[in-house]
């Protein structure tokens, strides 16, 4: 062509107006997306499978914190059914080891402390039950035969299942109420005039069955009846053994300060106090250290799963080097290459990371159902999923990605 | 299309891989609107050429000058924008993604900062160009590859590049399909796109105007230079002494 000479060095050029420098334009979020998820749609077992690993760690942090999160709403439901402001008072063991006793008037005198709402109690007789007259006298079952007072159920916040309280008409004759657990220890499935146990060496009939009182857990196995019928009956001293106090909840620390004292004045140091509903919400506690493992172990899971998604990264960049090598010579920047691949990888654990909200919500709900737990995944666990997610997308696409932009051109095209 | 000045201007480029001297002691000048051939043996550089002048790599030595940007004053950033306005590549592999042909040819615009809509209307515009109008919307798994590699100059020319550098692009095409493209190419440069197209067929090279031949890395004939068209074989020697 006439225009076309030798260059063997640049000589005086024609003028040129100066040129800018060419500029990179930055992709649209909308093409980031596309492009990252058209590299995912080809490979789509692959991308399934890696991303089941990101999943599974999610879902294990998901649900443990999920049924963790539904038993402390189940017990703090419970605990406001029951209430928090009961606070038992019982006699602890003597200097000498011997099982000591609170005074009869415990009672009336913890009454007499103000803040005190209610006041009841149960005193332990030496008798033994039986669901008949046949049995062994070594075969008590473990259950403990008590003296009631009649306010005992309201005072304790539990109810009857079956039948009826002790009232003031019946509590001097040989009648019964049984815990849940005793009831079922003797065979007793529901009260009635006919339906008798052999306790203290007489007929009792059976009047009612109690509902499960998780504050006073003792009342479960025990058979409880009338305080005049047991001191008439049942060689009972009148001692009690459990006083139960129920105090205004802003001046529950002051009530447990001065009730040891109150209902043993003699001797303040052997009565042990205690709050059941502390008791409980300690129990529950309990299962925190198992939480944590199960949170170490759903970490590890997540880390193992960040892991296969950078193998898939590192092996999909080393596929597609071809790909990379049309796409510089396209006009892609290193930045966009390595946006593209940390945009997959990010796709990758995200759609991971949902799926296991999903699995782990989905396993909240079925074992909060089996447990008859109101079912609470707190929303700070599924944005904390979603966010380590990202995290581990991040870490995992950083490595290939950096590989993918530092791929030269030439080297990616000669690979295909 | 008409940039003022050269295209392309290699002085003494060089590229080295390792102990290898792919490219030596190369100087080239492409103007807007040539259509050039690129012939030589295999392993004569050819290749390696092409990257070079189309900025894919920078030379080892000598000064490389692509629309008066010297190479060595750009950054690897600055250097894929201009590949991007500047320069459409065709490779003998096609390099197509799978999925519908539209998409696959509206990437050329990809890295341009235009809008999709915009991409997918010149796609469908070039596709026509390329009188592949009634295959918009395949999938590039279903073409045949001739058509593929229609497919592909259609995404190169996309942003309407005044440069085209194609290796090879009838080599793995039979020869009616290779015909075909051959002609695509023609049309292109008739447009007025600078077309680079690497050819091993002597019939392909003859038809076209510019001839450049390759050996061990050095120009041994370019018919724009010598006056005298030399049998390809002639040693280096021979050449320097013709210059
Ligand atoms: N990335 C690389 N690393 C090392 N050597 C290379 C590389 N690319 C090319 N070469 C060498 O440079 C020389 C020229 O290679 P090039 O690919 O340019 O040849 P070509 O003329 O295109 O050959 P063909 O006709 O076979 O495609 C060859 O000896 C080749 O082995
Ligand atoms: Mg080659």
């Amino acid at each position: 062509m006439s225009r076309t000479r030798p260059a063997r060095a640049f000589g005086p050029r024609p003028v040129r107006r100066p040129r800018s420098q060419p500029r990179p334009t930055r992709m649209k979020a909308a093409d980031v997306l596309r492009v990252g998820g058209a590299g995912l749609r080809t490979r789509p077992t692959r991308v399934l499978l890696s991303a089941l690993g990101i999943a599974l760690g999610v879902a294990a942090l998901i649900a443990v914190v999920g049924v963790s999160a539904s038993g402390r709403e189940n017990l703090d439901r419970r605990l406001d059914a029951l209430g928090t402001n009961l606070l038992t008072a019982a006699p602890g063991k003597t200097a000498t080891g011997a099982a000591a006793g609170l005074p009869p008037d415990a009672v009336a005198m913890v009454a007499r402390i103000g803040p005190v709402e209610a006041v009841s109690a149960i005193g332990k007789t030496g008798a033994k039950v039986y669901r008949n007259d046949r049995i062994p006298p070594q075969e008590s079952g473990g259950i403990g035969v008590y003296a009631a007072r009649l306010d005992l159920p309201a005072t304790v916040g539990t109810s009857l299942a079956h039948g009826t309280w002790l009232n003031p008409a019946n509590e001097g004759y040989p009648a019964v109420v049984l815990g849940p657990v005793a009831a079922a220890r003797l065979g007793v499935r529901a009260p009635g005039p006919d339906v008798q146990v052999w306790l203290g060496r007489r007929w009792f009939t059976v009047i009612g069955i109690l509902a499960p009182a998780p504050l006073a857990a003792e009342l479960d196995t025990a058979a409880l009846v009338g305080w005049p019928e047991a001191r008439r009956d049942l060689d009972f001293d009148g001692n009690p053994t459990t006083v139960y106090t129920r105090a205004d909840n802003a001046s529950i620390a002051d009530v447990a300060a001065v009730l040891g004292a109150t209902a043993n004045p003699a001797n303040p140091n052997e009565v042990e106090v205690s709050r059941p509903s502390d008791a409980l919400a300690a129990r529950e506690a309990a299962d925190d250290a198992l939480n944590g493992l199960l949170v170490g172990l759903g970490s590890v899971a997540l880390l193992v799963g960040g892991v296969g998604v950078a193998n898939t990264m590192v092996i999909s960049v080393l596929e597609r080097r071809a790909e990379i090598g049309l796409r510089r010579a396209l006009g892609a920047t290193r930045g966009h290459i390595g946006t593209q691949f940390l945009s997959e990888a990010l796709l990758l654990s995200v759609l991971g990371g949902a799926g296991g909200i999903l699995l782990g919500s989905a396993a909240t709900v079925g074992y909060s159902t089996y447990r008859h737990w109101p079912a609470v995944v707190p929303p700070w666990a599924m944005a904390g999923g979603l966010v380590a997610t990202l995290v581990v997308g991040v870490c995992a696409g950083l490595y290939p990605a950096l590989r993918a932009a530092h791929l030269a051109p030439t080297e990616a095209l000669a690979a295909a | 299309m008409t940039a003022p000045g050269p295209l392309v201007e290699l002085a003494a480029a060089r590229k080295d891989y390792g102990t290898v001297t792919a490219l030596d002691a190369t100087d080239l000048t492409v103007v807007p609107g040539e259509l050039v051939a690129v012939v030589g043996p295999s392993g004569s550089g050819k290749s390696t050429l092409l990257t070079i002048m189309g900025t894919l790599s920078r030379p080892s030595r000598g000064t490389v000058r692509i629309v008066g940007h010297d190479l060595d004053s750009l950054t690897d950033r600055r250097l894929s924008a201009l590949r991007a306005t500047t320069i459409g590549f065709v490779f003998q592999q096609f390099h197509l993604p799978p999925g519908p042909v539209v998409d696959a040819v509206a990437d050329g615009l990809l890295y341009r900062g235009v809008a999709r809509r915009r991409r997918r209307e010149l796609a469908e515009r070039a596709l026509n160009r390329v009188g592949l109008a009634d295959r918009v919307g395949h999938h590039t798994h279903q073409l045949s590859g001739g058509q593929k590699q229609r497919v592909a100059i259609a995404r190169a020319v996309l942003g309407d590049p005044p440069l085209l550098l194609a290796d090879e692009p009838t080599g793995a095409l039979d020869s009616h399909s290779g015909n075909v493209v051959m002609e695509l190419l023609r049309e292109l440069h008739h447009d007025g796109t600078a077309v680079v197209i690497i050819t091993h067929n002597q019939d392909i090279a003859a038809a076209v105007p510019r001839r450049i031949a390759l050996r061990d890395g050095r120009i041994v004939h370019d018919s724009a230079v010598d006056v005298v068209d030399v049998a390809d074989g002639v040693d280096v020697a021979d050449m320097e002494t013709l210059r």
